[in-house]
Formats: structure tokens, sequence, C-alpha cells
């Protein structure tokens, strides 16, 4: 199984590297909304400095859209999809391989957002292990049920409209904690319920889609 | 001959216990007394926790239908109309719990909306519905259209847990509850009667209409199987008539 959720995480990273949708698109497009968010609300106020871990992880949630949108558009390109399938590969690899190709475009995109935000939205970060671990956490989450969806969704003719419908509520608590987590980071006080709680939480969002997603992923290729 | 009416003799008897169910609420919701906090909007007990009963309850159906359309041994084309079938209702009474929630609020509370804990998580299950519900519009095959819906169904109810406690905590997190919607001092009798009556008369109209859109799925899919049947025998007649 990990045999081959390497390849087909080296063969959608080597998609990447040669097409450079997510270097030259996506990047620019979450960098792009915290910009817009500036517009938005008053830089001046130092609402942007308060919201900033919230804006961070709406700009990521908005691409991990885009990112996981186009790790199944690859596949259904030229009929990959069946080829895939007649392949041999162990479907549960075959998940964990795409699930971890986004979540290594998702931490590219973390680390080069969260320098713009640093640099644009002057903030200071306190605890830099917290932020990493819940950079991890929630990113291990979102690549895992966003890649579950894509393939939900794919191939039907509605699916651009239709994956944010169906993804957006499911990480909604992936947001909330993610963002609790961050603010606490930032900061550097501590809230009722600590950072630990949250990245408790994040990981059991993970654990929870991955698994259901090795189990789940052989019977959706079928369709 | 296949039936065509949706209508039997249990959804009659159905049907009318929930009016005559619906009514009664209706009347004794109405003459409550009025209360001192609240004056005349405390009446919307007769009809509010029905509603959201109704609601959680529908979902529930929803949930374990799909689950046994997705164990193999109890796998029938049933189950997955059953799902669709409350997965709607479940969305209607969704909406009316948080419509009827707000109306009463409003009055209460000062405004339309909180962000407590329950509030967010019906608006959640709201959202999470109405996907549900997109994904089982796309045409498919129905064997197809079933897996599709029953995993989606799942995957939603995973992350229920979950988003009870990113919410429960999030909003202990910000400032404590801003009020508290357990009702603390026990409930006037009237007005317990009132509830229960709700309860049980939203539940009667629940299974009223769940039953009666089960029976539609399962015509409309027997329709598309005849339709293809005729259009197949036309074809051949067609062809019969070209060759002789």
């Amino acid at each position: 199984m990990w045999r081959d959720a390497l390849l087909v995480a080296a063969k959608d990273l080597r998609i990447e590297r040669r097409s450079r949708v997510a270097l030259q698109q996506v990047v620019p497009f979450a960098v792009l909304v915290i910009v817009l968010f500036a517009f938005a609300l008053d830089p001046d106020r130092g609402v942007l400095t308060r919201a900033a871990a919230g804006l961070f992880w709406v700009a990521v949630l908005f691409s991990a859209l885009l990112a996981v949108q186009r790790s199944q558009a690859v596949e259904s390109a030229e009929g990959v999809r069946d080829a895939v399938r007649l392949s041999g590969l162990d479907p549960a690899g075959i998940f964990l391989g795409k699930a971890i190709a986004v979540a290594a475009q998702l931490v590219v995109l973390e680390v080069v957002l969260g320098v713009g935000v640093v640099l644009l939205y002057d903030v200071e970060v306190a605890g830099i292990g917290t932020l990493a671990a819940t950079m991890v956490a929630a990113t291990a989450g979102l690549a895992a049920a966003g890649s579950l969806y894509a393939a939900l969704a794919a191939g039907l003719r509605v699916r651009e409209t239709l994956l944010p419908l169906l993804l957006l509520p499911v990480v909604a608590p992936v947001l909330i904690a993610a963002t609790r987590a961050s603010e606490s980071a930032l900061s550097g006080t501590s809230f009722e319920v600590s950072p630990g709680d949250w990245l408790g939480l994040l990981g059991v969002f993970a654990v929870v889609y991955v698994a259901f997603g090795l189990i789940a992923y052989g019977p959706l290729l079928e369709d | 001959m296949k039936r065509s009416t949706t209508s039997s003799g249990l959804t009659i008897s159905l049907g009318i216990a929930a009016a005559v169910a619906l009514a009664a609420t209706v009347t004794l919701g109405l003459t409550l007394p009025r209360t001192v906090e609240q004056a005349e909007y405390s009446r919307l007990i007769a009809i509010h926790p029905g509603i959201a009963w109704t609601a959680y309850t529908a979902a529930v159906v929803t949930a374990l239908a799909s689950l046994l359309w997705l164990l193999p041994r109890t796998r029938r084309p049933s189950w997955d109309l059953l799902a669709g079938a409350s997965a709607e209702l479940a969305a209607l009474f969704t909406a009316l719990m948080l419509v009827t929630g707000s109306i009463w609020g409003r009055p209460t509370w000062g405004v339309w909306w909180v962000w407590d804990a329950r509030l967010t998580l019906s608006a959640l299950m709201l959202a999470l519905l109405l996907g549900y519900l997109a994904i089982r519009r796309v045409p498919a095959e129905p064997e197809v259209r079933a897996k599709r819906s029953a995993m989606t169904a799942l995957l939603a109810v995973l992350v229920v847990p979950v988003n009870h406690f990113a919410v429960t905590w999030w909003r202990t997190l910000h400032q404590d509850r801003s009020l508290d919607l357990t009702p603390e001092d026990s409930l006037d009798g009237a007005f317990l009667g009132a509830m229960a009556l709700g309860f049980l008369a939203m539940t009667l109209v629940y299974a009223w209409l769940c039953v009666h859109r089960f029976r539609v799925a399962r015509l409309e899919e027997a329709r598309e199987e005849a339709f293809l049947a005729d259009a197949i025998e036309e074809r051949r007649r067609e062809a019969e008539a070209f060759s002789t």
C-alpha cells in the first residue's frame, strides 16, 4: 500500500512540477485572497492583525478547494482514472498517494501564505512549534477529506459547484480548530481551551477521514 | 398490475391522525396563557421543539437507512429511497426549526441569530443535508447513485461529533453563552402538554409525508424502467417492420 501511495504521490507531484499549476495559479490566488481581505477590512484599525489567523485559514480553505479539484482533474483527463484502476494499484494506496500529494502542495502554500500574513498583516509569531503542529494536523485533515470528496464528485458534470457545497460544511470544524490553535500561537496568550485540545480535535478529524478514505476509496473508484 | 397511487390505508390513517394532532396542537398552543417574561411568544413552545425533534429524527433515519444500504447483508434498493425521502424532510424540518427559532429569538433575545453552539450545529446540519440532496439529484444509475448518496451521508455523520466539540469549545472561548437555552424553571403543565402534543403532531406529519415521498420515489424509478423497456420494444418493432 505504501509503495503504491508513494508511486501515486510522486506521479501527481511530478505533474505539478512540470505543469506548475499549483505554483503559478493556486499560490498567487491565495496571496491575492489575503490582499483582498486587506482591501475589505480596514488595515489601520488593527482588524487585520486580530483576524489574521482566521483569514489565513479561510484563504487556505479556498485554495485547498482548488488543489483537490485540480488533483481530480488530473485523473479524469484522457481516461487516467480507468488506467489507474486497471494498473492493479491498491485503492487505499491511490487514496493515500493523492492525499499526500495534495498535502505537500498545501504545506508549500501555507508557508508562502504564512510569510505573506506575517509581512502584510503585521503579525508576530509567538509559538512557532504550535503553529507548525497546527499546520501539519489541519493539512492532513483537509487533504484526506478533500481527496475523498473530490473522488466522490469526480466525473459528475456539476462537480465544480458540487464540491464546495459538500466539502465546506464538513471542514468547518477544521477551520474553527485551526484558527483557535493558531490564534494562541500568534498572540502567545492561552485561552480557556488550550491549543493542545484543538490540536487533538484536528488530529481526530484527520484520523477519521484518512481511515474512511482507506476503506471507501476502492468502492468509490468503481463508479 | 403496478400500483400507481401513493395512498393506502396506512397513509390515510396517518394523514388523518396527523391532521387531528396538528389541529389540537394549534388549538392548545393558541389558547395557552400569556407568560410574564415572554408574553405571547411563549406559545411557540407548541411547535418549535416538536419541529426540532422531527428534524433530528429524520436525519437519523437517513443515516441509518444509508448504513443499512451500505452493509451487504441488508442492502436493498428501498433503503436508498427511504434515505432520500427522509433527507428531504430533514432539510425541510431543519429549515423550519431555524425559521421558528429565529422568530422566537427576535422578541425574547432581541436578535434573530446568536452564535450559540446548538444554533450553529443546526445551521451546519442544514448545509450538510443540502449537499446530500444535491448529490442525490445528479442523474446516475440507481445503484451508483445509491452508493454515492450513502457514502455522502456516512461521511457527513462522521463529522458530527468533531463538529460538536469544535462548536461547543469555540463558543466557550469568546464569552459565556449569552443565553441558556435550557429552561431552568419547570414548565407549567399546560405548556408541557402543548409541547408534548407538538412532538406527536410533527412526528405524525413526518411519518405521513415520508411514506408518501418514499412511494413517489419508487414510482419514479418504476416509470424510468418502464420507459426504457417501452423504448426498446418500440425500436424492435420498427426493425421488424423494416425487415418484412
